[in-house]
This record gives C-alpha cells, sequence and structure tokens, in this order.
C-alpha cells in the first residue's frame, strides 16, 4: 500500500470551490480556519467533546476535528460563514441574538451547525429532541438555557 | 425552561428639559455583539495571522518535580521546517524573575517564564519550539531531549505544611503567606454561646471553569522600536504589563496587548504572563511573528485551576435560639507550584467575611501553601466562593445538627433589610439588599410551600429527597488597599477604569473602553448609557469592540475581572459622556450664540429647548468642530473627544487590624435547590432549581440574566462532577473534556430566576458587578444533600464541595466516618 504524505485535494466550501495541497494528516478543522481563512468555526478542545469545530460535511454534522481534511475529499461543506445569505440572518441565527443565546459567542457557530442540522431533519423538535441534538456542543457561558430557547423559537 | 418573577418595575427615565422620557438603560436592546458573532465574523486571538508567523509549542514536564539536569534542542532544530527555540537557561539570562505579590517566604520565589533549574507540576513548561506549522512544531517538541532526576513530590496541602519536600529553595518553605485575622471579640462569644458545635474538616475541591476557548497570543516584535504587539486573550493586561515589563527590562508602554474577541474568561486568563514572556522571547530572538494556541490538555494540566482549600477546626458559637454570633476558622489554601496572582486570595474572602450574617466575631488563621499542581489563578467567584461555601456549610450543619430549620436559621442570622448600608465586623459595607425577600423568592419558585407532598412522593418512590439554600454576595468593584493587609509594601489600593467617548467629523459617537470583554456584552451596554446622555440610539453610537493599550483608554487596573463593569466600566463610559454632553452644548451655544443652559441634546441633536426647530444635528457639530471651526470663538475650549477615569470612592485599609471597606459593591444570589437520591446507587437528580438575583439597577436584563444562568451551570458543574484530581505521581486524571466533565445541555436542569434590584447607593448608575454569583449553586446542591441524607444530628456530614455520586454513596455506606467530623457541646 502506498505511504501518502500529501494529497492536493478539492472541497466545496459554502459554494466555493477550493483545491489545496494538504499533509495527510492535517485535520479537517485546520484545512478551513487555517489554509481556506474560514475563522468561523472554532477549535475548543483536542477530544472531540466540545464541538465547537461542527460543520456541516456533504449535509451530515461533523465535528472537523474529528475527520482528516483528506477525507474530505470532494464534499460540500457548510460552516457558519454560509448560513446568512447577503447579510441576511437566518431565523436561527437571529432566533440566537433575540434570545440571548450567545454571550462571549465562541461556541456559537458550532452550536449553529448542529441546531441547522436538526432543524432540517425535524422542524417541530420538543426540548429534550433540542437537548439532544446540542449534547455534544459544550458552551460555559449561557447554562443552554437560552440556547434552548432560541432553537425552539426559530422552530416556530 | 426559563420563569422570571417581575418584581414592581423602576420608573426608566432620563431627565431631559424637565420631561422625563424612557430610555434605553433597563431594556434589552439587541446586543451589538451578536451580528458578527452567530455569522462566524468574530475575530478572536486565533483567527489572527501575520506572514510568515511560526507556531510555538512548549515541552513540557511529565514529572512533578524533578530537576533539570540538561536539555538538548540539537535534534529540534534539525528538523526542517523548525525556527528556532527557547530554553530555562535563556530564560533565566534574558528575564528577571516575575515579581511576587506575597511577603516573605512567597517573596523569594523565583517564578520564570519557562522552568529554571526545576519542574515542579506535571505541565511545567521547561523549553519552546517554534516551528512552521502547528503539526510541525508539535514533532519538534518530541524530538528536545530533556533528563531529569525525578525528586520527591508533595500532593497534599497539609503535608506540604511540615515542608519535608520543598518546591522552591529559595523560599526554604513551601508556605507563601500565612496571617492572622481577628475581629470582634471570638472568646467572648464562645462563652456566651448555648451551643458550640465543632466542624473538624471541610474541603473545598479543585476545579476550573474552562473557557472554551483556550489561551494563546500571536506577538510581533518591532525591531526599530523594540515594541511588542500581543494579539492575545489576556483579560487583565494591565496587571500582565506589570508583571512581564520589569521581567523583560523594557518600559511598559513597549508592550502592546490587543484583543477583539475572547472565548470566555472567568479569570482563568489572568496569569498569562509566563506564556506571553516566552512569546515575547521567541519573536525578538526569531525576528519573526511567534504564534502560540494552547491545546486544551494543555490548559486542564498547567494553564491555571480555581484555588483548593482545606477548613479545619470550625468552631461556631449558637445561641438556643438559633442565633449564630460568629465563628473561627483553620484555613488552609493548596496555591498548586506557583502563587502568581494568588496570594491576593488570602486576603480577598474577608470581602465577604460573615457572608449573608450578622456575625460579629470572626477568627480565621490563613495560611497558603504550595504542592506539586497545576497553579491556580482567579476562577468565577474568586477566594469568597471558598469562603461563602464554608459559611453555607456551617449554617447547613449546625442546622443539622441542632435540629433546627435551616431556612428559618437563615432568615434570623441574615443582615436585614433595615440595616443597609450595614458595616461587616471587618469594616466592609454591604451597600444595599433583601436577603430574605430574595430567599422567600426563590422558595417560591421551586414551589417551597407543597416541600412535604414531593417529599411524601419521592420517598414513595424509595428516593430520598432534600431541599438546600445557597445564599452569596458577589463582591464586586475591588479596593485594591487590600492587597497591602497581603504585603504591606504593596503601593496598589483604589481602583479605576477609563472611556473616551467622542463626537466624529460625520457625528458618529465612537466609545472606547479600558476593559477586556469576554462576553458580558460591554458594546451594547456602554452604547445603552451614552444613547441616554446624549439624547440618542444606541444604534447611533460605535463602540469599538475589545481591546488595545494604544488607544490610550486604558488605566493601570483596567481590564474585566471581579465583577465591576456594571461600576467601574459604565462609571467610565457614564463620566465621558457627560463629559461630551457638556462640550456639545457648548458648541451649539457658541453657534447659536446662547447659553448652553438653553440647549437640550433630543433626537440626535442639539437644539434650543424654547425653539427645537432651531437644531444642530450631531454631523453639524462634528464637521463644525473638526473641520469647519473658522469663526468659532477663541475662548471655546472643547473637542469633542474625552477621556474620563472613573475612580471608585475607597480609602486606604487599617493594616494592623485587617480592617477597611474592600469592595465597593455586594450584588445578592440566592439559590435554591431540591433533589432526589437513589439510595441505592448514590445517583441524584436536580428536580428543581431557583435562582434569584439582586445587583442593584440592571442595565440589560437579558445579559444579567444570562449570566444567572451562565454562574449556575458552573456551580452546578462544580458541585456534581468537576474535579481536577492527581494520581499519587502528580498527575492530573481529568486533563481533558472527556474525563472532566462540564455540563452538556442534557445534564442542566430547569433553572427558573427572579430578582430584585436594591440601587446600590455607592455608584454612578445604582447598578453593582453580578457576574460570578458566589458559587451559590455549589452551596445549595450541599445543602439540599446534607438536607436529604438525615436530620437532627444522624446521618452522613457533607463535607466536600464536588459531590458526584459515587461520593454520595460512599456517605450513604458509612455515615459514621463523616459523622465523627462534627461534634456539639451544649450548655
Amino acid at each position: 500500500m502506498e505511504v501518502v504524505a500529501r494529497k492536493t485535494i478539492e472541497v466545496e466550501v459554502n459554494g466555493e470551490s477550493y483545491e489545496r495541497e494538504v499533509e495527510a494528516r492535517r485535520l479537517l478543522i485546520h484545512l478551513i480556519r487555517d489554509d481556506l481563512d474560514l475563522t468561523g468555526s472554532h477549535i475548543g478542545c483536542d477530544t472531540g467533546n466540545c464541538g465547537a469545530c461542527s460543520v456541516l460535511v456533504d449535509g451530515v454534522l461533523v465535528k472537523s476535528c474529528m475527520m482528516l481534511a483528506i477525507q474530505a475529499d470532494g464534499t460540500k461543506i457548510e460552516t457558519v460563514e454560509g448560513l446568512a445569505r447577503d447579510g441576511e440572518l437566518t431565523a436561527l441565527q437571529q432566533a440566537f441574538s433575540d434570545h440571548h443565546a450567545l454571550q462571549c459567542g465562541y461556541c456559537t457557530p458550532g452550536m449553529l451547525m448542529s441546531a441547522t442540522a436538526l432543524l432540517r431533519v425535524n422542524k417541530h423538535p420538543s426540548e429534550p429532541e433540542i437537548r439532544k441534538a446540542i449534547q455534544g456542543n459544550i458552551c460555559r457561558c449561557t447554562g443552554y438555557v437560552n440556547i434552548v430557547e432560541a432553537v425552539k423559537a426559530a422552530a416556530e | 425552561m426559563t420563569e422570571t418573577t417581575v418584581s414592581p418595575e423602576r420608573a426608566l427615565v432620563v431627565e431631559e428639559g424637565g420631561e422625563a422620557q424612557r430610555g434605553f438603560i433597563g431594556t434589552n436592546v439587541p446586543r451589538k455583539e451578536d451580528k458578527r458573532l452567530v455569522q462566524g465574523e468574530g475575530v478572536f486571538f486565533d483567527d489572527v495571522k501575520r506572514h510568515e508567523m511560526g507556531f510555538v509549542y512548549f515541552v513540557r514536564s511529565p514529572y512533578a518535580h524533578a530537576r533539570i539536569k540538561s536539555v538538548d534542542v540539537a535534534k529540534a532544530l534539525e528538523l526542517d521546517g523548525v525556527y528556532g527555540t527557547l530554553t530555562g537557561d535563556e530564560v533565566a539570562i534574558l528575564t528577571d524573575p516575575f515579581f511576587e505579590l506575597s511577603t516573605p517566604p512567597g517573596a523569594h520565589i523565583k517564578d520564570y517564564a519557562l522552568a529554571v533549574g526545576k519542574v515542579r507540576h506535571v505541565g511545567d513548561p521547561v523549553a519552546a519550539v517554534v516551528a512552521r506549522t502547528r503539526e510541525l512544531a508539535r514533532d519538534a517538541a518530541e524530538l528536545v531531549e530533556v533528563e531529569y532526576e525525578p525528586l520527591p513530590l508533595v500532593l497534599d496541602a497539609e503535608e506540604a505544611l511540615k515542608d519535608d519536600v520543598i518546591l522552591h529553595e529559595d523560599a526554604a518553605s513551601n508556605t507563601v503567606w500565612s496571617g492572622v485575622f481577628d475581629w470582634g471579640d471570638f472568646d467572648a462569644a464562645l462563652s456566651e454561646a448555648d451551643h458550640v458545635v465543632r466542624i473538624e474538616r471541610l474541603h473545598f475541591d479543585r476545579f476550573s471553569s474552562t473557557p472554551l476557548e483556550c489561551s494563546g497570543c500571536v506577538v510581533e516584535f518591532n525591531r526599530g522600536t523594540g515594541q511588542w504587539t500581543i494579539h492575545g486573550n489576556h483579560q487583565m493586561p494591565g496587571i500582565g504589563a506589570i508583571w512581564m515589563a520589569p521581567a523583560l527590562r523594557v518600559g511598559i508602554d513597549k508592550l502592546r496587548f490587543v484583543s477583539q474577541d475572547i472565548g470566555g474568561g472567568f479569570g482563568n486568563k489572568i496569569t498569562l504572563h509566563p506564556q506571553y514572556t516566552a512569546c515575547c522571547l521567541l519573536a525578538r530572538k526569531l525576528n519573526r511573528p511567534v504564534q502560540w494556541t494552547e491545546w486544551r490538555t494543555d490548559q486542564h494540566t498547567a494553564n491555571t485551576h480555581g484555588n483548593e482549600r482545606t477548613f479545619l477546626d470550625v468552631t461556631v458559637p449558637v445561641k438556643a435560639d438559633g442565633t449564630m454570633l460568629g465563628f473561627s476558622v483553620r484555613a488552609l489554601d493548596d496555591c498548586g507550584a506557583f502563587p502568581r496572582y494568588e496570594p491576593l486570595g488570602c486576603i480577598i474572602w474577608a470581602q465577604v467575611t460573615p457572608g449573608c450574617y450578622r456575625w460579629r466575631n470572626v477568627r480565621v488563621d490563613f495560611t497558603q501553601v504550595c504542592t506539586n499542581k497545576s497553579p491556580v489563578a482567579p476562577n468565577r467567584g474568586y477566594s469568597r466562593m471558598q469562603h461563602l461555601w464554608l459559611t453555607e456549610r456551617i449554617v447547613d450543619i449546625v442546622s443539622h445538627e441542632l435540629g433546627l430549620d435551616p431556612i428559618e436559621v437563615r432568615k434570623k442570622n441574615y443582615v436585614k433589610h433595615e440595616e443597609f448600608p450595614y458595616e461587616t465586623p471587618n469594616g466592609c459595607i454591604y451597600d444595599s439588599g433583601d436577603y430574605a425577600r430574595c430567599l422567600d423568592i426563590a422558595l417560591d419558585l421551586i414551589g417551597y410551600s407543597s416541600l412535604e407532598e414531593k417529599r411524601r412522593d419521592a420517598e414513595s418512590r424509595g428516593k430520598l429527597f432534600g431541599i438546600g439554600i445557597g445564599s452569596t454576595l458577589d463582591s464586586g468593584t475591588n479596593n485594591f488597599g487590600q492587597s497591602m493587609i497581603l504585603n504591606p509594601e504593596l503601593q496598589f489600593s483604589g481602583n479605576n477604569e477609563v472611556a473616551t467617548v467622542k463626537l466624529d467629523i460625520f457625528g458618529e459617537v465612537v466609545v472606547t473602553l479600558g476593559t477586556v470583554p469576554q462576553g458580558q456584552g460591554h458594546e451594547t451596554t456602554s452604547a445603552q448609557v451614552v444613547a441616554d446622555i446624549l439624547g440618542c440610539t444606541p444604534d447611533d453610537i460605535n463602540v469599538r469592540a475589545g481591546h488595545d493599550t494604544y488607544w490610550n483608554s486604558t488605566a493601570g487596573f483596567s481590564g474585566t475581572y471581579a465583577s465591576q463593569f456594571a461600576v467601574t466600566g459604565l462609571g467610565a463610559v457614564k463620566g465621558a459622556a457627560d463629559k461630551l454632553a457638556v462640550e456639545m452644548k457648548q458648541l451649539a451655544a457658541a453657534v447659536f450664540g446662547c447659553s448652553p443652559d438653553d440647549i437640550e441634546l433630543a433626537e440626535s441633536q442639539a437644539r434650543i429647548k424654547a425653539n427645537p426647530e432651531a437644531a444642530l444635528p450631531f454631523m453639524a457639530l462634528g464637521a463644525i468642530l473638526n473641520a469647519n471651526n473658522a469663526g468659532l470663538p477663541p475662548e471655546l475650549d472643547v473637542t469633542l473627544n474625552v477621556r474620563h477615569v472613573y475612580r471608585p470612592p475607597f480609602e486606604k485599609p487599617d493594616l494592623e487590624r485587617k480592617y477597611g471597606n474592600l469592595t465597593l459593591t455586594y450584588a445578592t444570589q440566592i439559590h435554591a435547590c431540591a433533589l432526589e437520591i437513589d439510595p441505592e446507587t448514590g445517583v441524584y437528580e436536580v428536580v428543581d432549581y431557583a435562582a434569584v438575583d439582586d445587583c442593584g439597577n440592571r442595565i440589560h436584563p437579558q445579559i444579567v440574566e444570562g449570566q444567572v444562568h451562565g454562574a449556575t451551570a458552573h456551580a452546578l458543574g462544580a458541585a456534581t462532577h468537576e474535579i481536577f484530581t492527581y494520581d499519587e505521581e502528580g498527575n492530573l486524571l481529568t486533563p481533558n473534556f472527556y474525563d472532566y466533565h462540564v455540563p452538556h445541555a442534557l445534564d442542566m436542569p430547569p433553572i427558573k430566576t427572579g430578582f430584585i434590584e436594591s440601587a446600590s447607593p455607592f455608584t454612578p448608575l445604582g447598578a453593582k458587578g453580578m457576574g460570578e454569583g458566589g458559587g451559590a449553586g455549589i452551596h445549595a446542591v450541599c445543602a439540599a444533600l446534607q438536607n436529604a441524607l438525615g436530620r437532627r444530628g444522624e446521618g452522613p456530614i457533607v463535607w466536600r464541595s464536588c459531590n458526584p455520586s459515587q461520593g454520595v454513596w460512599e456517605l450513604l455506606q458509612s455515615p459514621e466516618k463523616t459523622r465523627k467530623l462534627v461534634s456539639v457541646e451544649s450548655r
């Protein structure tokens, strides 16, 4: 088997196509943040627990620190920067602001991606469903109270 | 689920021209910060990139205590893409040790940016490597060869006191600082008592609020000017610069701290000066920008934890009716390997000496020691939280032992509403409040009247049911004079904060803060205050995001810490806006040829009160002064760019008596918790929870409530599972979010919130700092566990702050083990 140390990959992120040569061990989050300069997705841990780096890869919610960049070759990726269109916030983003669902804003991009993924498959989630959907995202500021409220409001 | 009780709303008015109008203060205006943050357009330090910057990785000690025999970086330097290294030996030549706050022995500790000669905790940095990529820097760090000679270690504070193993030979003792605080007449109180309750031992466990964004910086060195720019997330750059500049042997203005958005701080980002100093040295040595992003494991292992404190020989004189006369205690604080900011924690608890209670006789024998564990730093509720946990455990254990109702005992002993402003035995002035009313609201929220019904219901399901209260004070706006109680040589006292407000050429109002926000909404609340004063809307105000030392809007104590923005930060903003309003009226009066008294500011205009048609929009004022000023009277002394330094009214404390007002405001948080325990397993669940806050006038109620939620979550995590534990070799067993479980969305119980507003008579806006909450949730959970586990002198004693289910199971299995910690002498 050939050992691949570097590879050229193509990804589409928020509708834009990118081609980059990356080290095989490069994490997807580092590709997104460092190589593509899309710094909205964040890093809060080394172990896949915090969810600050959550993005959608081909529509599937992924913690991008748990995936190698080369594994994302040929995929369509959505990050927080792709949510608003022409400066128009999504209902979920607006609800986060209206309900004070963010303080420092560090977990927010990942939280928004998890909630976006939820609302795409479940238009009217119950509170337990919302809490389950964001259980992989750690927030240290809000105690989740207003985040849950915001997701509920966005669903309505 | 969140429920808010609504207290009678105070009139929100702005007096303008004798006419009352509703202002923005006290309303939930949309947060200015949100639009960028929900779109991923915030700028955190790790988002800052510089051409050809190198990535820093610290080589860290695998030993808790060892002599460094050699450090060899040769193999690392051979790796392609490695830019350079830094070792402890270089640091010892290029810098002086950071200054120590304590008197001897702590004063003699030598603390550098990297370990020099010895390592003192697992994770202590011994060298740094800089390379082209993050991954390469980590590879290169693996190639640094360090030879260690392991030494005996000490992890327990009481063992450390014996000085059998000494961390800092220069200090010749593990004791950093010790002192006796003695107020009132404790011996007389003892002889007056009907009961004396003694508690042999209580222990406040080690944890940290673990901000989601780890620490870090991008440092650039300007060779021409010798100036460093540090794009980082230090939350108290003023004190950072005071530490770093002398160590680097440069003037303080050579250090420029810049931050825009910070991903939480909670105090954990106050002692970043060692790592920042290493990065400054590297940027200079390698002549390139360097970037350091701390890994989560490094943050848990080697950045900062909250104080761990053991309370020994607690003695409480009690009257027959449940009135407590005070307490005495030996407090032993474990600050880990280096004290850094920490000796201040030896004093800061004294801000809340008697807790919420009318206790007049208090004796505290306080000692702080070093151990071979991670250093500690301020952590949300800093030092007062540990002390308030003690006062709350005292109330609950005394009630438990004497068969009294802890709620009635609290009400009997609380400082009464009519006693404010209330002077504590050590001279602190509690400004305002109504603790009993807050408690009633909390009880009401959790349905206290149906308590017995709930208890019977739980018991019918085989569960143990408990209810507990946590009463706390969030003392805010420090008088730094308290540091002189620690060390009379320190030249710190009072406090200050800065804001500048200007009216720019196109009529834009620009506000620049000295604070370093980490999510507290400073841009929003500042705009509310300025809008009310200048007669415009928050949308008309541009509050610059973040902090920059070179904005000339900072003072010695600038930063965001210790629950003070609503007082110091907004006090500065108000002062500057008031001054600008005067200048705008003066300018308009000069243009109209009338008296400034004839001018009012309203609807984004300066206009003649008697003839509102005669109006100058802000844009005209800005343009006239800045670009079209010919013909203005020469004596008109306005700049439309004003700086105000808010300085709270403080005196230096009486050092002999350790007496004086140590903080300006005292916000209240009273929490009530109901829980059910499965006696078979010790697993318990919080089934009802209420938090009632009184922080005086609320500038932005939604932000206040958000802080209450967050502080509650931190406290519930700390009460139930967040704990830093070590193995016998000094390895941290909870070095990441995998092992250190912080509350997730499914862990949080429903939180009900309530509030009252007792305006502070001492602050510019009647507001009080409130972000820390005093750890009320920890106290409430401990109290509820105590209540569930047994009553009237029976059952185990909840003696630790962190009680995971395993711990509760052990308490249930062997109640006699903790029962013997308590004794009652009745006369």
